[in-house]
């Protein structure tokens, strides 16, 4: 039913996405579907990363080691942002487009007060998407 | 130091290729905590957010408590840095433009921001105008008008002297009764003042930012210039000690010109709709500036500030375009040129650090000056290196540096040129002698459409103040987080408030924006410091560059 899996995740908080990413791999399974994982970064330093090429090497190794660790068919893509807090909604629609997926797997919080003033990424994600969107409560 | 050559990959837009980046064992954000304050995620450094966010309130207070001790003793200490210190802002700003330039013309040129393969971030207009917008706009508003004609007006009067000091406010010698050689002296110091040595300053403490982040792989912090210098000690108490200084003078400076800013914004509205005068109005003009200043820094550097950026140059072009075509356009035109040559040619003496006659127009303007833009640096600095990554240091210098210069030369010589132009052939002297919030409005007053070009004035006036508003919030919200520009988007929405609330508190004082604006210029003087270290952090780091790559 689906052929790819999007699964934006913040390498910053891998623990918080584990439920998601476990939820990913089974529906890539039942459908013998790739999974690829999508990560936006800033082009200036960060913790994870002191130049774009090396967050995308990371962002490949996590890939592989959820390829091997699941074994399902997976790829990375990352996107480089001037402004990563900002522009998530909107380089994650783009990046859903451009890699043709078919479902979206994102983790998302439990909806508190502040999805009155910052509506939550997922929500966003949920409400602009053409591809299905499932979000997995952490 | 080691080598690392990156390499380009197709999920990234803008291939990285070779940088040098330096080996340090420091990982961005490791000092810093993370949590949430009920529903709001936080992500900050400590002890920099809280230490610079306490003084901040501290000063506040005590400028509130002690109004008039605080007032005497920041505006000793202001005259005692412009005054003392002279010949060193003075001196150090000849070497920030000798430097800029040498990078220009030296193999230097053609390091690239970013690594050798990286694309420019932004276009050529996007990346201007938010340089432009963040840089000097709003004194362009206010200064375009008053400074040519005041001096032009103290040329006019010549040198008097009194004990053998001299007591006037020309520059250099004047040019007493002779209208020509005032007009030119007059344009050549207002463009020594808003020309090469503002934007050397701003370039200076910009690339060194860039190169040390987007080459070096360190921070986007200020301290991260230093590494060359101190080492890993700059993750400590010096490199705390240095960006609690450059948070604290980017929130005051902005603070300050939010709390003057209404108060010019309020008489421009007096002025065209007779708004009334007072405090009410200008609390209501800052929380509206801050209002519109929080959407944009919501929206994001792409989203906000670079859209409202476009848009004021836009409007600004505009009304330069309406002055200089409705405006006496032959005489501005050949007053372009006139002063380009008038700066040229009185360059050297202007900027002559010692030994003048002029103490005045040295002390009260040039040094006053100096410190001024030299305490802004920081905030400029910092915006311009984070949309700079992609450009050579040679493309960089001759944006951050050269143009701009041309724009100031251009914007002065039309809206000064025409003031001037209004004393000597019409006898027209309201702009003259009006406030310096009114005399632009004075100045458009006797052109057509003054209603529209008034309205305009205002709407740019009061633009500009959100632009600087977003961009410093963008800017202490990154050096607070410890480099990182991902921190949640929150904290950027506290300090945009944070800088209104402390702008409404002093306006509300008595004395309260002016005794720490005295307090703002006078970190210009340790900031001095701080940029002469930069440069030579700047030509350590294109070495390893040139060498490495």
């Amino acid at each position: 039913m689906f052929h790819k899996v999007v699964v934006p995740v913040d390498l910053a908080h891998e623990a918080a996405l584990q439920k998601a990413l476990q939820v990913a791999a089974t529906m890539a399974k039942t459908h013998a579907a790739e999974v690829c994982y999508v990560g936006v970064a800033s082009a200036s330093p960060s913790a994870l990363a002191r130049s774009p090429a090396e967050y995308k090497a990371k962002l490949e190794s996590f890939a592989q080691s959820q390829a091997a660790q699941y074994a399902i068919k997976a790829s990375a893509h990352a996107i480089m942002s001037h402004d990563p807090a900002t522009d998530l909604n909107k380089a994650l629609e783009a990046a859903i487009a451009d890699l043709q997926a078919d479902l979206v797997v994102m983790a998302t919080h439990v909806p508190n007060i502040s999805d009155y003033i910052w509506a939550g990424h997922g929500a966003h994600v949920a409400a602009h998407s053409t591809a299905s969107v499932l979000l997995v409560r952490d | 130091m080691t080598d690392q050559t990156t390499e380009t990959s197709d999920g990234i837009p803008s291939p990285d290729g070779a940088a040098h980046i330096i080996d340090t064992e420091y990982e961005i954000g490791q000092d810093n905590l993370e949590g949430s304050v009920g529903p709001f995620g936080f992500d900050i450094h400590n002890p920099v957010f809280a230490i610079s966010g306490l003084a901040i309130v501290a000063f506040v207070f005590y400028t509130l408590a002690l109004p008039e001790q605080a007032g005497s003793l920041f505006s000793w200490l202001f005259s005692t840095v412009t005054k003392g210190f002279d010949w060193f802002f003075l001196g150090a700003a000849n070497i920030f433009v000798i430097f800029c330039l040498f990078l220009i013309v030296t193999p230097f040129g053609n390091v690239r921001l970013g690594g050798t393969e990286a694309e420019p971030d932004y276009s050529y207009i996007g990346w201007f105008a938010m340089l432009f917008a963040a840089g000097m706009g709003i004194g362009l508003m206010f200064y375009g008008v008053s400074e040519p004609l005041s001096h032009f007006a103290s040329s006019m009067g010549g040198t008097a002297a009194e004990n053998g000091a001299r007591t006037d406010w020309a520059p250099l010698g004047g040019a007493a009764g002779n209208e020509a050689e005032a007009v030119r002296l007059g344009m050549a110091a207002t463009i020594f003042h808003w020309g090469l040595h503002p934007w050397a300053i701003y370039a200076v403490v910009a690339l060194a930012l860039a190169l040390f982040s987007y080459n070096k792989g360190l921070p986007l912090t200020i301290r991260s210039a230093f590494y060359p210098i101190f080492g890993d000690a700059v993750w400590g108490w010096v490199g705390h000690v240095i960006d609690i200084l450059a948070v604290f003078a980017t929130l005051f400076g902005l603070a300050t010109s939010l709390g003057f800013g209404a108060t010019q914004a309020n008489a421009g509205l007096n002025e065209l709709f007779g708004i009334a005068v007072g405090p009410t109005t200008e609390v209501i003009l800052i929380s509206a500036i801050t209002a519109v200043a929080l959407v944009s820094v919501m929206r994001g550097l792409d989203g906000g500030v670079k859209i409202l950026s476009e848009i004021n140059m836009g409007l600004a072009f505009l009304l330069l375009i309406f002055v200089l075509l409705v405006g006496p356009t032959v005489f501005l035109l050949s007053l372009f040129w006139d002063s380009l040559v008038a700066y040229v040619q009185f360059l050297p003496a202007l900027s002559n650090p010692v030994g003048r006659e002029d103490v005045n127009f040295m002390q009260g303007w040039t040094s006053f000056y100096w410190a001024w833009w030299i305490s802004w640096s920081p905030f400029v600095g910092m915006f311009i290196a984070r949309v700079s990554r992609g450009r050579t240091v040679r493309e960089f210098i001759i944006c951050v540096l050269l143009i701009p210069s041309m724009v100031c030369v251009l914007w002065m010589s039309v809206f000064g040129g025409t003031a001037i132009y209004q004393v000597i052939t019409d006898g027209y002297t309201v702009a003259q002698e009006a406030t310096l919030e009114l005399k632009l409005f004075k100045m458009l007053d006797v052109m057509p459409l003054a209603g529209i070009t008034s309205l305009v004035g205002i709407v740019l006036v009061i633009v500009f103040f959100v632009t600087s508003s977003d961009s410093g919030s963008l800017v202490i919200d990154t050096i607070t987080a410890g480099g990182k520009v991902d921190a949640p988007v929150p904290q950027r929405a506290f300090w945009c408030i944070f800088e209104g609330a402390v702008a409404i508190v002093l306006l509300l004082s008595a004395g309260g924006l002016q005794s720490l604006q005295s307090m703002v210029i006078s970190t210009g003087l340790p900031f001095t410091v701080v940029l002469l270290i930069m440069c030579y952090a700047i030509l350590r780091g294109l070495m390893s560059e040139r060498k490495n790559t």
